[in-house]
């Protein structure tokens, strides 16, 4: 299954819906030209909708990891919606839940920024 | 799925665009273990981690090298064995990803992904061959079964 992010704008918030695999290739280069396209506008509140991401592989948490690092370097925000269960295990594990900031609550994340 | 083992064995040209066709055989054989769908999760995100690190840092994406996985299981356990041609690498002394200071690091987390959610897990360098990874996941009934 391939990878989608589609890009909305809620109240000065840029909410990348990510839909399928994000694994080694296709999958870790929609995301990271995603958020570089975002960056690249000057949008620097950016929110990844994880819900319906169905697998996410040591690649794509890396990509993740990346994402984070370059917003913050260029004074953005990176932050996680709706993480699967499985995901939240590879994140918890990984110890990448001390870093991101991860909402179950959509309007909750918006006004986190 | 009687309890004699079945074996398959595999063996890729070290090309990424095979890691689907491997994963995808790696989901048939679970589903024919009689695996539950986090086993079968887990199995299958661990050889896609270790055949990835096989092509890209064991063979280097020589596509004149191989990556050979080899398949065992019966209703108790899959056993896989992955096996590059590459030169090796200093195993005894992989950076842990969860140290503070590896923590941001965009690579790093494929080998201890896999052995977080294996039940066996081991590492050999095989003279005049290469690096052969190997893991084992127990598969547990429910009681009665």
């Amino acid at each position: 299954m391939s990878m989608t992010a589609t890009t909305r704008k809620v109240e000065g918030v840029s909410i990348v819906d990510l839909s399928g695999r994000i694994t080694i290739g296709e999958g870790t280069v929609v995301l990271k030209e995603a958020v570089r396209s975002l960056l690249n506008k000057r949008e620097m509140n950016i929110l990844l909708n994880l819900g319906d991401v169905s697998y996410i592989d040591s690649s794509g948490i890396g990509e993740l990891v990346s994402s984070f690092t370059t917003a913050g370097k260029q004074g953005g925000k990176l932050k996680l919606l709706n993480l699967t269960k499985k995901v939240h295990d590879l994140l918890s594990i990984t110890k990448l839940l001390t870093v991101f900031e991860v909402f179950d609550d959509e309007a909750k994340a918006i006004r986190s920024f | 799925m009687n309890n004699q083992d079945s074996v398959i064995e595999l063996r890729i040209q070290s090309n990424l665009e095979y890691t689907d066709l491997v994963e995808n055989i790696t989901n048939n054989l679970t589903a024919l273990a009689g695996c539950d769908s986090d086993q079968a999760y887990f199995i299958e995100m661990a050889v896609r981690e270790i055949v990835v690190n096989a092509i890209r840092h064991g063979n280097q994406l020589d596509l004149d090298k191989v990556v050979r996985v080899h398949y065992r299981f019966n209703s108790e356990r899959f056993e896989v064995g992955i096996l590059d041609q590459g030169g090796g690498f200093d195993f005894d002394h992989l950076p842990d990803p969860c140290d503070p200071e590896n923590l941001m690091k965009s690579s790093g987390r494929g080998i201890f992904l896999v052995r977080s959610f294996m039940d066996d897990f081991s590492l050999a360098r095989l003279p005049n061959q290469g690096t052969e990874v190997k893991f084992a996941k127990k598969l547990s009934r429910p009681q009665g079964c």
